[in-house]
């Protein structure tokens, strides 16, 4: 069954403020649900000269959390990631629900061992002694002149590791559900955040709500191709769709949302309707979200298929900084475009 | 090692060429729309400036994301980082890089970084360069006091130390990693008392004396050129504005600390000293001045009239040799 997650309630907030509300109330409702990462709260050590909460996270996602909180719940971190990321795995193992903040997803080389080795395996490697009720929340997305260590969407990454799972929200009220699911889950999973989001608001309900780990949405129906974006991507979808709709080309949308596990059945679905799929992601194309859908889907519903599963992403370069580069690296709406075209043989 | 006339007024050189790079370059960047990696070393031009001013084009230094004064020091063209920064075709990265990222082979440059402490171990592997060919090039580490916290210097220091690398360990303490004092996020009073910990000696200096960080530089470019290893310096210095230019640092900084640190400005404490020694007068310092601030001027119209990449370069210098077609293959670009 396709699972279309609705939207309730009317007032609107920011893809930032979502995040925070949802910190905010999870650590209002579980006292072991802590959270760590550089400028969290920023100043930290000047509360004596009525420093508090100076940044309130790089991007103000966490802002007000140590006021209400407190140090022994909101730490700030030195630059040690190796240290933070791991001590929040070998906390989460002993009876607390840590958050931590890797600031931008391209540091992860840093601390990787301690996802990859610590957390991904822990529960397998004890015999399922262990729950590691960890979540990891990163930053993905180009687009901004921030240059090839500042820029990557290293999602698929996490995927690839059996024991991890991924999140990436589209808006604010994906970010504020998936989040409370992260926390409130007992295995470690990875909540990336697009830097492009930050400013976009949308209705969020006001109370604590779970949209479940795991499950994609559609966004738009449609009956010709079916578009699969992630993250900030299926804006880009959902504009090539609107485009394509003054042509009579109907696209249906569907918003991934969980990069691990991956709603194989809703794309499956949706493609056994459309016959035709374009994957629109940020990351590089090899061994990437893209092609791991396009294979499952070439492999599950092979049938269905009118033209060959394809992909629009980065090409297999790093992340330039000139934006005379950076605006090609980029999956836009042109090439979503173009690439329906061709699927229908425009 | 004495100064003479010629050595004394490149050092201020060096100064105020940093400093009108960041006071002229950073808001033109902006005005580009290219803020998003910039980071100001305002007010920290002595600790560059001393420690290079030891160097020669040979030598190596690894640098930060706070990087402009040590490429200016170690020797690159303010006109070419200008053009980086501005994203265009004739900066040294070829508008690839950025400011984060700005480096220059041929001046011994490896490169400004944008993850904190990345650099260091490829300063320990040059200092290793110099050490396997017998060159006798020495190599410097820069990095932060926020930096001071990653394993990455603490692994690399040991390593050094074992192997008795020339390399010097430069820790450009400006009290701050983006908002976190250094006394919060160090756990010793100082990042020099670490080198006890690596068997190397920890020299601490202050950052906005420029002829104190040339005297401790040269003693430790000394040791490492003996083959006697390397050396911990860290110098206390201040960055005049924000981490970026987004950020208020009066958020967690006072106004009175900022006016303490800019009254120790290292250009200023430069004329202080050498100007009533007799040999040098303060027109011929002005003058450096506004050759530096006329540099300037030409850099920013060079990187404006420089071309942009071509979208296609995308592709270029991923590898030495991989096709380029494998890079987009399947994706659909529309380059
Ligand atoms: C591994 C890593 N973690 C976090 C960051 C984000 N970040 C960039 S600069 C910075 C502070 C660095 O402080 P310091 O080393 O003192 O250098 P300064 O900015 O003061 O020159 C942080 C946290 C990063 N770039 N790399
Ligand atoms: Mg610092």
């Amino acid at each position: 069954m396709t699972t279309t997650l609705q939207t309730t309630g009317t007032r609107e907030i920011q893809f930032r403020e979502a995040i925070n509300e949802c910190l905010r109330q999870e650590m209002e409702l579980d006292e072991n649900v802590i959270i760590m990462g550089e400028e969290i709260a920023g100043g930290a050590g000047r509360e004596e000269q009525g420093v508090e909460d100076a940044w309130g996270g790089p991007f103000r996602t966490t802002v007000g959390l140590i006021q209400q909180f407190g140090k022994d719940r909101v730490l700030d971190t030195p630059l040690s990631e190796a240290a933070f990321i791991g001590a929040a795995i070998g906390a989460s193992s002993t009876g607390l629900r840590a958050v931590a903040e890797l600031m931008f997803v391209d540091f992860i080389g840093v601390c990787m061992d301690q996802l990859v080795n610590n957390a991904a395996k822990m529960r397998y490697m004890f015999g399922g002694q262990v729950k590691v009720p960890f979540t990891m929340m990163t930053r993905i997305g180009a687009g901004f002149g921030a240059a090839a260590q500042h820029s990557e969407s290293y999602y698929s990454i996490f995927s690839h590791f059996p024991g991890l799972k991924g999140v990436c929200p589209s808006d604010a009220y994906t970010a504020k559900g998936l989040l409370t699911a992260c926390i409130r889950d007992d295995d470690p999973v990875v909540f990336f955040e697009h830097k492009g989001l930050y400013g976009i608001s949308g209705p969020v309900p006001e109370e604590p709500y779970v949209l479940p780990l795991g499950k994609a949405r559609t966004v738009r129906e449609g009956t010709d191709v079916t578009l699969v974006g992630i993250s900030k991507m299926t804006w880009t979808a959902l504009a090539a769709a609107e485009e394509l709709a003054k042509e009579g080309i109907n696209c249906e949308v569907i918003d991934l949302l969980s990069v691990s596990p991956i709603d194989y059945d809703h794309i499956n679905e949706s493609v056994q309707k459309t016959h035709r799929l374009i994957v629109v992601d940020e990351d590089t194309p090899v061994c990437s979200m893209a092609s791991e859908i396009c294979s499952r889907v070439a492999e599950e519903v092979f049938d269905y298929l009118d033209a060959p599963p394809s992909r629009v992403t980065a090409p297999h370069t790093p992340v330039p900084y000139s934006r005379a580069m950076e605006n090609e690296y980029m999956p836009n709406e042109t090439r979503v475009i173009n690439t329906v075209k061709k699927l229908l043989n425009l | 090692m004495e100064l003479d006339r010629h050595g004394l007024l490149s050092l201020y050189k060096t100064m105020t060429t940093i400093r009108h790079f960041e006071e002229r370059g950073i808001p033109e960047t902006g005005q580009r729309g290219m803020s998003a990696s910039v980071h100001s070393s305002a007010g920290q031009e002595a600790v560059p400036t001393g420690m290079c001013a030891n160097l020669s084009d040979d030598d190596y230094i690894g640098s930060t994301h706070r990087g402009h004064g040590h490429c200016i020091a170690k020797g690159v063209d303010p006109k070419l980082m200008m053009a980086e920064l501005f994203g265009r075709a004739t900066g040294p990265n070829k508008g690839k890089g950025g400011s984060m990222h700005i480096s220059d082979m041929s001046k011994g440059m490896l490169g400004t970084n944008g993850v904190v402490g990345a650099s260091i171990p490829l300063a320990v592997g040059a200092a290793l360069t110099a050490k396997v060919k017998k060159n006798g090039k020495v190599a410097v580490a820069f990095f932060g006091d926020g930096a001071s916290s990653q394993g990455v210097l603490h692994e690399s220091m040991n390593l050094a130390s074992i192997w008795k690398l020339p390399v010097i360990f430069l820790c450009e303490n400006n009290g701050y990693a983006m908002s976190t004092p250094s006394e919060y996020g160090v756990s010793t009073t100082h990042v020099s008392d670490r080198a006890q910990g690596y068997d190397m000696p920890g020299i601490n200096v202050d950052g906005m004396d420029v002829f104190a960080v040339y005297d401790a530089s040269a003693q430790a470019v000394a040791r490492a050129r003996a083959g006697e290893g390397p050396t911990l310096i860290e110098a206390q210095t201040y960055r005049y504005y924000g981490h970026t230019v987004f950020d208020n640092p009066l958020t967690y900084r006072s106004q009175e600390e900022e006016d303490h640190w800019r009254a120790r400005d290292p250009l200023k404490q430069f004329r202080d000293v050498v100007i009533p020694q007799g040999d040098i007068t303060a027109e011929e310092l002005d003058r450096l001045d506004a050759e530096a601030e006329a540099l300037m001027e030409e850099a920013v119209k060079f990187a404006d009239e420089s071309p942009l990449p071509a979208p296609v370069e995308l592709y270029d210098d991923v590898y030495v040799d991989y096709p380029v077609d494998m890079m987009k293959r399947g994706v659909n670009m529309s380059v």
